[in-house]
């Protein structure tokens, strides 16, 4: 796959159900949007042009929709996807240090991919599971109770698993 | 014939109950485990306890917890009674615990297999709605509802009755009913907990409010960060359209409504009614003026109501058992019960609904069994951003809206963030701040400028570089946002620091005139050192260090090098004998 950030390879036919489906119905943006986000994994420019030009919405209406909410990325996601929560009851049983942790482990910040692309971190507000803060969610699936300790064996563990399947 | 059932919430998933319910499924259908069925329900409140497992014989229920695979293993091989099965039972303690609570809008929430539309209608589900749409006019039903004193759960406390009256009563033949499920305080799931484990609580008492105001269409506004709850939802609206509970003509009584689920994108201003409708139309989730009220004016101008899921879930439990059984319960000011969440330095955490009137202590000391690790308590935090901390000389305060207030917190929308001695309250303050200035949606500058400017001083006292006189530049901020703010997001932003202020502005004057941080929480301000009697010499903490900040030698004691310390904890962490100390 290439790596680079150009959306040269982007698919836009891959649009035309959707469009179908929503171009004409009002007040459908954001549905657009988070089903393009789910094609792509994350909102391409062309796809976010695309959109404006078939729905007949402005373009700097469109990104300014898509700005605002936080659910919407502009670059592509790592391998796997890190959702650390940084929500009241995880930050009261040290969410701070699992952050500081996983971006020790992996040599990024919060909104960046690691360089081999395994990983992508973001924070988040709250996961919903606050009684077993701090948590963190990977791909689907939720871990509670971590350490910093903790928190850096699971990120090992899934790198390990990646590595033995190439 | 055994029936077993996995509690299977978020929470539970997470605390590991897929591989409970899987290992359970193939020891079935391997043949190992004989005469039973298998099926799941939602969440029982007892997040700790997870997950959890009931086991229902032809007489009796048990309920196992903090099961595993290996539980699943010894169901099957020694059978039930059998000691080590027995190993997992609940304790009394805790089944007195969930008895101290009043269950209402949780009712059916860990007991009925929310996927199922059967096992609601068995636990007496639509018969409020059947009651309703056999006579009842709208006025009925809404003078049920202001004899029961519902007030909105959603965090204002809003009389409920009023605004379905407002919406009724507002001309047009076009209007909305909205569900409020955006849930955005950070460190609250009440919401998710009911529409993952009772989605047909949530449609019933929707389709009761939307007969009442005369909607034909409803929306279920539901935070992107719940995947589960939208995929049980969207499956509770198939099962009653198919039932003909939604859709046209429901039970023949004429009246007709659909609803569908809009996923939000994440923005916490979008909880604020106005927000959230300039997000249903696919806009900028920013907020607008009111007046005009959603009731006048709403989802595409239309009259509109919008209710929180906690207050629609109470609804048909009202309808069913009519208003004064309701008001029966709580206090003068607050009738009926309260869904929280508990958590933070809580030993017991979870979901409790308790009836109003019960005092904080009842709540954190009974229920939740008291402060992890045998800590001190020293405040809770209720209503998340929006509200404030309450210290520990005023926990006998009832819960109750006025009483609350009257602190200076808010009784929210079910959030109880719980801390202890540990929890510096300055970097509380500066927590929610951060919160509040990323999530102010920018159209308004009080809000705009002056929460950046709220969190630079607070970040700046928390780092040790406060001054003199920011104390009273915070006050005079809060003063200034509260008053020029559009919205309750501004609005309210200011009370997490003005409630710290007012309970704890020695930790304020600590962190400025001593340059300390009197919960040794804010590094700027603390310092590690080790204690030479305590230390073995194990070497273990200079291994550990990850800027080599430690020396000594082996069965020596070791220092550490405070030029380099990054005081990351790390040593601490490690130590066997307790022999790091911070100041
Ligand atoms: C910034 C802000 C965020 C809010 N977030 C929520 C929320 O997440 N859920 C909710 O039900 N109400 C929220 N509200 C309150 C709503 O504006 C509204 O009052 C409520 O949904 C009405 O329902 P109720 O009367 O049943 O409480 C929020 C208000 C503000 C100002
Ligand atoms: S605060 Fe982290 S899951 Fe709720």
């Amino acid at each position: 796959m290439c790596s680079c950030s150009c959306d040269n390879n982007i698919d836009l036919s891959q649009l035309e159900p959707v469009l179908a489906t929503y171009a004409d119905v009002p007040g459908s943006l954001i549905t657009i949007l988070q089903k393009a986000q789910d094609i792509y994994g994350y909102l391409p420019n062309e796809a976010l042009w695309h959109i404006a030009e078939r729905t007949g919405i402005k373009p700097a209406k469109v990104l300014g929709v898509a700005t605002f909410y936080t659910q919407f990325r502009f670059k592509p996601v790592g391998k796997h996807l890190i959702m650390l929560c940084r929500g009241t009851a995880c930050h009261v049983n040290g969410a701070d240090g699992i952050f500081e942790a996983i971006s020790d482990e992996l040599g990024i910040g919060d909104g960046d991919t690691t360089d081999d692309g395994l990983f992508s971190l973001k924070n988040v507000a709250c996961l919903g599971c606050c009684s077993l803060s701090p948590v963190m969610m990977i791909d689907d699936d939720t871990y509670g109770q971590l350490t910093p300790k903790k928190a850096r064996e699971i990120l090992s563990e899934i790198r390990e698993k990646d590595q033995a399947e190439v | 014939m055994l029936r077993i059932v996995v509690g299977e919430g978020s929470c539970g998933i997470a605390a590991g109950a897929a591989k409970v319910y899987n290992r359970l499924e193939s020891l079935i259908n391997d043949g190992v485990l004989k005469d039973c069925e298998l099926s799941v329900t939602g969440c029982i409140g007892m997040c700790y306890l997870e997950p959890i497992v009931d086991v229902y014989t032809d007489n009796e229920r048990i309920t196992f917890v903090k099961t595993d695979e290996k539980f699943a293993e010894l169901l099957a091989e020694k059978g039930l009674g059998s000691e080590e099965v027995n190993a997992y039972l609940i304790p009394q303690a805790d089944v007195d615990r969930l008895d101290k609570q009043t269950r209402i809008a949780l009712r059916n929430c860990g007991n009925i297999n929310p996927e199922k539309i059967e096992d609601y209608i068995a636990a007496g589900g639509y018969e409020a709605l059947k009651k309703v749409l056999s006579g009842m006019s709208q006025d009925d039903v809404i003078n049920v509802i202001k004899v029961s004193g519902l007030a909105g759960r959603g965090g204002a406390g809003f009389p409920t009755w009023f605004k379905w009256n407002a919406a009724k009563s507002s001309p047009g033949e076009e209007k909305y009913l909205i569900c409020n499920a955006d849930e955005g305080d950070p460190g609250a799931f009440m919401d998710r907990a009911v529409i993952e484990s009772d989605p047909h609580n949530l449609i019933e008492g929707m389709l009761i409010g939307a007969y009442a105001i005369g909607a034909k269409e409803a929306v279920v506004y539901v935070r992107a960060e719940y995947p589960l709850a939208i995929i049980r939802l969207t499956n509770a609206i198939k099962q009653a359209e198919a039932k003909g509970y939604l859709g046209e003509n429901i039970m023949g009584s004429g009246f007709s409504c659909k609803m569908r689920i809009k996923a939000g994108a994440g923005a916490f201003v979008c909880g604020e009614e106005t927000a959230l409708i300039e997000s249903l139309e696919g806009q900028r989730g920013m907020p607008r003026l009111k007046p005009p009220f959603p009731a006048q004016s709403g989802y595409w101008h239309k009259p509109s109501n919008i209710n929180n899921v906690e207050t629609f879930a109470n609804v048909p439990w009202i309808m069913a058992n009519g208003g004064e059984a309701f008001s029966s319960m709580g206090t003068e000011d607050s009738k009926g019960t309260k869904v929280f969440a508990l958590t933070g330095k809580i030993k017991k955490g979870g979901l409790v609904e308790i009836p109003m009137g019960m005092t904080l202590r009842e709540v954190i000391y009974d229920i939740g069994n008291g402060i992890k690790d045998d800590k001190e308590f020293k405040a809770v935090q209720m209503g998340g951003p929006s509200g404030g901390c309450i210290p520990k000389d005023l926990l006998d305060t009832v819960i109750d809206y006025k009483k609350l207030g009257a602190t200076g917190a808010i009784m929210g929308s079910g959030g109880m963030v719980v801390m202890d001695e540990t929890t510096c309250m300055v970097d509380m303050a500066r927590f929610f701040l951060d919160f509040t200035a990323k999530e102010s949606c920018g159209k308004c500058v009080p809000c705009r400028l002056g929460t950046k400017r709220m969190l630079e001083i607070l970040t700046r006292i928390v780092n040790g570089e406060g001054k003199e006189g920011d104390i009273e530049l915070l006050e005079e901020l809060c003063l200034s946002i509260k008053d020029g703010s559009l919205c309750g997001l501004g609005q309210t932003a200011p009370n997490p620091v003005l409630t710290t202020l007012k309970y704890f502005r020695h930790e304020y004057e600590a962190h400025i005139r001593d340059k300390k941080c009197p919960a040794k929480q804010c590094k700027s301000l603390i310092s590690y050192t080790i204690i030479a009697d305590k230390c073995k010499g194990c070497t273990l903490c200079a291994r550990n260090c990850p800027v080599e900040a430690i020396s000594g030698s082996v069965k020596q004691p070791h220092v550490i090098d405070a030029e380099k310390c990054i005081k990351c904890g790390k040593c601490k962490d490690n130590c066997k004998f307790n022999a790091i100390e911070i100041n």
